[in-house]
């Protein structure tokens, strides 16, 4: 069934749109990340124009998370404090990302600068998470007692705040640091930024993984949120009809991917997660290092 | 009335340079797009009107196009630098349709010549105009030629030769398909009339394409009232998740 999108100005197979909310839907669902590193090439791939995947991409992103956030609310995986003191640093380095993107956009070239940003950072948090959750998931197979948390530079800072949910006694500038710092990247790639804020969690925060999820999917809501409404005040990208079928797809998808997270190990989830970022990551790497079909490309002329 | 007697003799004066003259008909002169839009056929039909009898030899041939509005691209070109492929040089486009089709009603070369393509700017090549390549590119007719390749490929371009049926040298028509993937604009259609190479009549009108009921309604909010848009989005996609939240525990609960 095709359906004309507004804003796109393409017309596109409904049931196709469903089927990739339902998708990345799952993968908000199970790993707590937006989905959006995955949603934006694959929205490209169809033949949504950039602008328009990107700023639709953040609405649907709201949607996914909303309803995977219900979900660990319900089972009190969701620390609200740690989430607001993330948010707070998120909002203004996201503030900050949008300026930043916009200012590299005039020099040219920042479709190549996102490109890079992709490979690099994929690349580091994949290969690291993948490697980690091997080692733990050998521990925890030959029966040694899991390490104990280790007191680090971390925890010699001022300003501590108690978070109950994650069991923490921790200063706030570590979180209020990787906030705006996923901010910042998450505004210069597009995305919600959870593939990035749910490792920085787990090992620089030394946060549980399964109130890590819920935590992050809490603050990805309002970046997300926020992110759609300054795309769709300055550009009118954001094509609503695109939003409501991905989120169709999504939120059910949310919702089965929580039930098939809560049965899976902690461990487990991780080396899944690392295996998905390791592919978006080395396809994104092959198609800057191979010889494209078409050289040349199309664009509507910047203003 | 001897005002207008002359006025017609100025007329039929001037009709041996205009001896034949097209009269056209269109299925639609408005295409309306639609939610469930999936692009739409255009029946091009029209009749020759001449006081003379008809010449033959040489043949007449008519040209018919379809252009979509134009507009103002940017074309990149990717090279290999420091080992990964990278957007290097680019040339910008003043003016290139949305949409191009071209219908003949015999073999390209038999009914238009070059000069008259020059001058009347029928073909593809002639259709996009681009002026001013920075000057470190020297070869900027490649980047016009893989707009028209693109294009060509992803269907949007269409020379169709020999599709236009000319019966008895007076009656024509043609059927022209319209993608799916249509933008808003007038669509300038135009009719040439051509004798060994060389136009003799030309008739041009316009077939408007816009968007309709919901599709013009959210098109419009969202460039009027970007910021209630914008709320409107994340207010609907709140609600969705939380309204699949709450069905998913109705059914597992029950």
């Amino acid at each position: 069934m095709q359906v004309y999108l507004p804003i796109a100005e393409v017309s596109v197979d409904a049931v196709l749109l469903l089927g990739l909310g339902g998708i990345v839907g799952m993968l908000s669902g199970m790993f707590g990340v937006g989905g959006g590193f995955l949603l934006t090439p694959l929205l490209f791939f169809i033949g949504i124009p950039p602008a328009v995947a990107v700023a639709t991409g953040a609405n649907q992103i709201v949607a996914s998370s909303f309803s995977g956030v219900l979900a660990h609310f319900k089972r009190r995986t969701v620390d609200l404090r740690m989430g607001m003191v993330l948010l707070a640093g998120g909002l203004v380095g996201a503030t900050l990302g949008v300026m930043l993107f916009n200012y590299l956009r005039t020099l040219g070239q920042v479709d190549l600068l996102v490109r890079l940003f992709y490979v690099v950072f994929l690349g580091i948090i994949g290969a690291l998470m993948f490697v980690e959750s091997l080692r733990a998931l050998r521990k925890s197979r030959s029966g040694a007692p899991p390490p104990r948390k280790k007191h680090t530079w971390v925890h010699g800072l001022p300003l501590k705040m108690r978070f109950r949910v994650s069991g923490l006694y921790i200063s706030v500038i570590p979180p209020i640091v990787v906030g705006f710092a996923v901010g910042v990247l998450a505004a210069i790639m597009g995305v919600g930024g959870g593939f990035i804020m749910v490792p920085a969690m787990i090992y620089l925060l030394g946060m549980p993984t399964k109130v890590v999820i819920g935590t992050s999917l809490f603050q990805i809501i309002f970046v997300a949120a926020f992110t759609t409404t300054l795309h769709a005040s300055t550009n009118q990208t954001v094509d609503v009809l695109l939003a409501v079928l991905l989120i169709l797809g999504g939120v059910i998808g949310a919702q089965l991917g929580t039930i098939v997270g809560t049965r899976m190990k902690a461990e487990q989830l991780r080396i899944l997660l690392a295996l998905l970022v390791l592919a978006v990551c080395g396809k994104i790497a092959l198609e800057l290092l191979l010889r494209p079909d078409e050289i040349y490309s199309i664009a509507a002329r910047a203003l | 009335m001897r005002a207008w007697l002359t006025a017609l003799l100025l007329a039929m004066a001037a009709l041996p340079t205009r001896a034949e003259e097209v009269v056209l008909g269109l299925s639609q002169d408005t295409v309306s797009i639609s939610t469930r839009f999936e692009g739409s056929d255009i029946l091009i039909f029209g009749a020759i009107k001449r006081e003379a009898a008809i010449l033959t030899d040489p043949p007449l041939q008519v040209i018919i196009t379809l252009a979509g509005p134009n507009q103002e691209l940017t074309v990149r070109r990717k090279e290999r630098r420091f080992g990964i492929w990278v957007n290097a040089d680019t040339v910008d486009v003043d003016a290139a349709p949305s949409f191009y089709a071209i219908a003949t009603s015999a073999p390209w070369r038999e009914v238009l010549s070059a000069t008259e393509d020059l001058r009347h700017k029928i073909s593809i090549e002639r259709a996009i105009r681009s002026v001013g390549a920075p000057s470190e590119v020297t070869d900027s007719e490649n980047f016009t030629e893989a707009v028209i390749r693109i294009r060509e490929n992803s269907g949007v371009y269409d020379l169709r030769e020999s599709t236009v049926t000319l019966r008895e040298s007076t009656l024509f028509d043609t059927r022209i398909s319209l993608p799916a993937n249509l933008i808003e604009g007038a669509y300038p259609t135009r009719i040439f009339l051509t004798r060994d190479g060389r136009v003799v009549a030309t008739y041009a009108t316009e077939i408007d394409v816009r968007k309709v009921g919901l599709e013009r309604w959210l098109y419009e909010l969202a460039h009027q009232q970007p910021l209630v848009y914008g709320l409107m989005s994340i207010a609907l996609a709140i609600a969705a998740g939380w309204g699949a939240s709450a069905a998913f525990r109705f059914v597992r609960s029950g």
